[in-house]
């Protein structure tokens, strides 16, 4: 199996506070790696890497055979081949559901309106959100909105998708529709990287889970294995708080 | 068993809905009440006033107000000629110095600059000093007709005057944009400028259209400094008619014709940011 991601001994840090420290890790193609950890271990932190939001100190991001950390690169091409999915949905709320998810395509790609139109609403029925296609974000649920804003990163095509904990800032009752979302995506084989709190999920879904702490890669393993029975000290004091 | 039903009114109201009519019904008397005192009170006493006699007649010529005010009127067009060309470019002008001033390309860093130092010289002058300067200065240089017209440069003054403080209200409204919002715009594989345009600048415009519209009017007031430089706008038609005619009326109409135009863009503002509040806190 290929290898879609891969990082080598990525740090990064915030004025010395170091917040990534010498991460590497491979994540295959078809693969759905999930990343756990207490609050503040820099899971987001590390996703916005990926996606070079933000700029690492060290180390290198192979995204198929470029590294893609290379500082001179220009980012905009890159950043339209990852996807990336917020907790808190960031859609823009000037623009209707249609205009969130067909602003990329159109701006970045440079499709017709008509073909980006056409494309997002079979995205858009396919997650049934087809009647919320005028609506504007505001009056959407919060499970709705989140369901956008996957379709809205999914209209871009990416190689990669990247979530972080899509589900933390939505009631219990809005959590399962969008977990389908996420079910429905790694039945299609799509590389996914989530960071998430919801260890049950993890457990169900995940290829292979990762237990960070304080920006390290303490230790990685399929579920079953990783939650049965963790080999580090420091997983094990995680989950026995979590689960 | 008809004992016991409770009272209703024919209108079937809760007796929430009936206390609170009966509360409205008073406020409202009371209200009409005292206006009307307060109105008897002007009526009575300001007459009695030893100089309304002579204020009367000197700003309140009911004659000298009907034979002036078609006259104001024809050159208030002058005033609002003025103001339409000078608010689109107000707009322009301003949002590039605010988006000059947000850049951070190191190859536009004077640009940059020159916003800075533009928004922090131009506040720092009173407009009408602008239009002395403008308006005064540079047909002084003996410019061939009609670029030598005071309608142009004191349009000019008043735009570059009032570009430097709805600059600085673009300004304050992209930096209200949160930061998330452009996040997301990158992440999707959008470009600086395209994230600006599309996603950050319809936001911050839309979220400072009330600080806005109280630039509009002001501007629409301050549309009368020109008259100090030349072009006959209203209040400078109103100056020659109170020279002519010995009389102060002609400014009370001038007055009058400026709240016409004010008053409802005011009241149209108050209701924007009234709107605005109540969309926050819903
Ligand atoms: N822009 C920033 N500037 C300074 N420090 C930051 C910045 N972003 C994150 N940090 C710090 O980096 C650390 C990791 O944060 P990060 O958000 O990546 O953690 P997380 O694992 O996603 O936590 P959570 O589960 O709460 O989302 C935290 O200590 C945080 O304070
Ligand atoms: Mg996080």
């Amino acid at each position: 199996m290929s290898v879609k991601l891969k990082l080598k001994s990525v740090s990064k840090s915030f004025s010395g506070t170091t917040v990534i420290d010498n991460f590497s890790l491979d994540v295959a193609t078809g693969e759905m790696v999930c990343l756990i950890g207490a609050s503040g271990s820099g899971k987001s932190t590390l996703l916005r890497c990926i996606n070079l939001l933000e700029p690492i100190d060290n180390g290198e991001i192979w995204l198929d055979d470029f590294d893609i950390a290379e500082p001179s690169l220009d980012p905009d091409p890159i950043r339209r081949r990852i996807g990336l999915v917020f907790q808190s949905f960031n859609l823009f709320p000037h623009l209707t559901v249609m205009d969130n998810v067909t602003l990329a395509p159109r701006k970045v790609l440079g499709k017709g309106k008509l073909q980006a139109q056409a494309q997002a609403m079979e995205l858009l029925e396919r997650f049934g959100l087809s009647d919320k296609a005028r609506a504007y974000p505001d009056h959407l649920s919060g499970g709705q909105q989140q369901r956008v804003a996957i379709v809205r990163t999914l209209a871009m095509q990416p190689e990669l998708l990247l979530l972080d904990e899509i589900t933390s800032a939505l009631d219990p009752e809005l959590v399962g529709e969008v977990l389908d979302v996420v079910r429905a995506l790694k039945a299609s084989r799509m590389t996914m990287l989530l960071a998430t709190h919801e260890m049950a999920f993890a457990r169900e879904v995940a290829d292979r889970v990762c237990f960070l702490d304080e920006g390290r890669l303490i230790e990685t393993a399929p579920p079953s294995a990783l939650f049965t029975a963790p080999q580090e000290q420091r997983t094990r004091e995680f989950l026995s708080r979590v689960l | 068993m008809t004992a016991f039903q409770p009272t209703i009114t024919p209108l079937q109201l809760t007796r929430r809905q009936r206390h609170d009519r009966r509360l409205k019904r008073r406020s409202l008397v009371v209200s009409c009440i005292s206006v009307l005192l307060v109105a008897l009170i002007l009526v009575l006493l300001v007459p009695k006033a030893p100089g309304w006699e002579a204020v009367k007649s000197s700003f309140f010529n009911w004659d000298i107000l009907v034979k002036t005010f078609p006259k104001l009127l024809s050159a208030f067009v002058v005033d609002l000629k003025i103001f339409f060309w000078s608010a689109p470019l107000i707009f322009i002008l301003s949002l590039a110095i605010a988006l000059a001033r947000n850049t951070r390309r190191p190859a536009l860093f004077p640009l940059r600059l020159f916003g800075a130092v533009y928004t922090d010289v131009l506040r720092g002058v009173p407009v009408i000093l602008l239009v002395y300067l403008i308006g005064f200065g540079i047909p002084g240089l003996g410019l061939p007709r009609p670029y030598n017209s005071p309608y142009i440069w004191g349009t000019v003054a008043l735009v570059l005057g009032y570009s430097a403080y709805v600059a600085e209200v673009f300004r304050a409204g992209i930096e209200s944009v949160h930061s998330s919002q452009s996040a997301a715009a990158r992440s999707l594989g959008l470009s600086e400028s395209d994230t600006m345009r599309y996603v950050v600048l319809p936001q911050a415009i839309r979220r400072q259209v009330p600080a806005l519209m109280n630039f509009v009017i002001a501007l629409l007031k301050d549309v009368a400094l020109l008259s100090f430089i030349g072009p006959i706008e209203i209040l400078r038609q109103a100056n020659v008619y109170k020279s002519l005619m010995a009389n102060f009326t002609p400014y009370v109409g001038a007055a009058i014709i400026f709240l016409c135009v004010t008053i409802p863009v005011t009241r149209y503002a108050d209701y924007l940011l009234a709107r605005q509040r109540n969309e926050r806190t819903t």
